[in-house]
């Protein structure tokens, strides 16, 4: 039997177009969950609301592109802070799974009110790059999954730049590890904890535009938080590092079992991954052995 | 304090409680009667809630003795319940043995099922936990639309109606004699449950597992049975389910249900029977009440009867968020709360 290598590559590619969309979402979860030790369901449906508010600029009131994206990330950041300041902050301390509930209270809410607003039927992003195919070697990728790829690896290395070099993220990392000892050293921890939302709540916006983009948009798009999720917990909760590894690694195996077992083995064989993992090290790869806090 | 003074206050307590215990035997009389009479009162349309708020009731009880009882939030009981249902689709295709086979067996395979899950799972703990029984229950989803040999794939299995003597079980009012006295036995075992050995070994569990460990008790061995014993509670639902809607497809019980089913338990008070009962009936009258509302609604907006779902799904989340938020022991503090305030007027 011969193998098709061009398609093999083709498969290859477009799993790890997925995987950085992916690895992108992760980080607004492992951001959250490192300063605010909170697991936030409704990243997935902060994607959706993202997605849509773009749709709404673009399509519906007919803004240019680049005038949507600041504001629908601006948007994100008001969204996010909001978020922290009146329903999780008075709510830090209590149990993990408390709060992960309200998350998931927020994120059906946020459901409810884009299907008031827009309807529950699916819609397509307008085209911000050209529908030209693009050929690397002699195999076919859409120029939509090469742009997103593009951005989404931009946002994950600033994000890895800015937590290694940059001074404030001191700050972070020092809330991160122990709240009450960075406040009594003088660290303003309410807002380290109102940034990590805002921040992660646009990076999540912005995911949701290339996500969109690449897929389309419906109420229901914010499943895929799920799916990172559990990428997220594969890697390791506090890592970024591991998540952008373990998104690549589950994009790649979502990819090649989709080709070749049938489209119902993408998420059972992500699952199943993810089972395997909590029972042989339930940190994660690159995570903190720290569960017994949780 | 003056002996005449202590009289009074022996006396007073004695009528407190001779007038509770009067209160509760009324509260028992009525009860017995309006749970005879209530299928020869009530029209078929309320019966139907009657025994749908029943057969959440004995699934949300369930999930009560593992999450508010045990302290393992699980996110996997709508699997666990449609195992239940499958098991008694799977019976009734195959053998055709009686309801009274059949739902019991439908609470031992889920729990038996949900052993096999909870050995890998039980390693986690708290959200870890969570997240492992949704893997859990995506698998056995996965099961339950594949393979088409057994479980018939999305078509999914059709129930005959339950049989007794002769009489087929097709309507709620029938049914009604098989959902509601299953759903009294079930709740009160449960509220016995408390009072034994075991029940206060997964108190000791919820409450510190550390110490609970430290006085002897073997945290795996209770962990797994009250795993095991929660999931028997969803089979049996599970199981009632099957006949009460007499199809059980794979969509019959999604991850929302499981969802559902820890909202239930957060609105209703987590941790107290009553709160099981409570939030069960609030949660699914909750969605029948916004058709209701919004129908009623209709001639003054538009578009009222397309938005339902969508307000339903707005409605359960900021209920979700709102008791956690404000009231976090739920609808029973809320009514204990009154109760107590309307005391307290009456006595000054």
């Amino acid at each position: 039997m011969t193998v098709d290598w061009v398609y093999l590559l083709e498969i290859t590619l477009s799993g790890i177009g997925a995987g950085a969309l992916m690895a992108v979402t992760g980080v607004a979860f492992v951001l959250i969950y490192r300063v605010t030790r909170v697991v936030n369901l409704a990243i997935g449906e902060t994607l959706m609301l993202g997605a849509y508010a773009f749709f709404g600029m673009t399509s519906i009131l007919g803004w240019p592109v680049l005038v949507a994206v600041p504001l629908v990330i601006a948007g994100g950041v008001l969204f996010g802070a909001g978020l922290e300041r009146t329903i999780i902050r008075p709510m830090l301390g209590q149990s993990p799974v408390s709060v992960f509930m309200v998350t998931i209270g927020i994120g059906s809410i946020i459901v409810g009110v884009v299907q008031l607003i827009w309807g529950i039927a699916p819609h397509r992003l307008i085209p911000i790059v050209s529908e030209k195919p693009v050929f690397l070697g002699p195999a076919y990728v859409s120029s939509k999954s090469i742009v997103s790829f593009t951005i989404a690896a931009a946002v994950i290395a600033f994000f890895l730049l800015v937590l290694r070099f940059w001074r404030g993220s001191l700050h972070l990392k020092a809330t991160a590890s122990d709240a009450g000892a960075a406040y009594s050293c003088g660290i303003n921890v309410p807002r380290v904890y109102l940034l990590s939302w805002a921040v992660a709540s646009a990076i999540a916006c912005a995911a949701g535009i290339l996500i969109g983009m690449v897929g389309g948009i419906s109420p229901e798009m914010g499943v895929f938080g799920l799916s990172v999720l559990c990428v997220v917990i594969m890697g390791g909760l506090d890592s970024i590092l591991g998540t952008l590894v373990v998104a690549l690694l589950v994009g790649l195996i979502d990819a090649f079992a989709g080709s070749f077992l049938g489209g119902e083995f993408k998420q059972i064989s992500t699952f199943t991954l993810l089972l395997l993992m909590l029972w042989v090290r339930p940190h994660g790869l690159f995570g903190t052995a720290e569960i017994d806090r949780l | 304090m003056t002996p005449a003074a202590k009289m009074n206050l022996a006396k007073a307590t004695a009528t407190h409680i001779g007038r509770e215990l009067l209160y509760r035997r009324l509260l028992w009389g009525v009860s017995a009667v309006l749970f005879v009479a209530a299928p020869f009162l009530f029209s078929q349309y309320w019966l139907y809630w009657v025994c749908l708020i029943a057969i959440n009731v004995v699934s949300a009880t369930g999930l009560n003795i593992l999450w508010g009882y045990t302290g393992l939030a699980s996110l996997g009981h709508a699997a666990f319940m449609a195992v239940g249902a499958y098991s008694v689709a799977l019976l009734d295709k195959h053998l055709g043995w009686s309801f009274l086979v059949t739902i019991p067996l439908g609470g031992f395979f889920a729990a038996a099922i949900g052993l096999l899950v909870a050995i890998p799972s039980l390693r986690v703990r708290g959200l870890y936990l969570a997240i492992a029984t949704i893997a859990a229950s995506v698998i056995l989803q996965f099961i339950f639309s594949n393979w088409d040999a057994v479980t018939n794939g999305m078509k999914g299995l059709i129930v005959q109606p339950a049989q007794f003597a002769g009489v087929q079980l097709d309507q709620p009012r029938l049914l009604y004699w098989v959902i509601v006295p299953t759903t009294i036995v079930m709740v009160k075992m449960a509220s016995n449950l408390f009072r034994t050995r075991v029940g206060r070994a997964f108190i000791a569990i919820r409450d510190r597992d550390i110490s609970a460990e430290l006085i002897g008790i073997p945290l795996f061995k209770y962990k797994l049975l009250s795993f095991g014993l929660s999931s028997f509670y969803a089979g049996v639902a599970g199981a009632l389910w099957a006949y009460f809607f007499r199809v059980v497809t794979p969509e019959s019980f999604p991850i929302e249900t499981s969802i559902f089913f820890l909202a239930v338990l957060i609105v209703g008070g987590i941790g107290t029977i009553g709160g099981g009962i409570i939030g069960a009936a609030f949660m699914t009258l909750v969605p029948e009440l916004l058709r209701i509302g919004l129908t009623a609604l209709g001639p003054w907006m538009a578009n009222s009867a397309t938005i339902i779902p969508s307000v339903r799904i707005i409605v359960f989340g900021v209920l979700i968020v709102g008791f956690l938020r404000l009231e976090p022991q739920g609808l029973m503090e809320l009514f204990g709360r009154l109760r107590r305030s309307f005391l307290k007027a009456r006595v000054s």
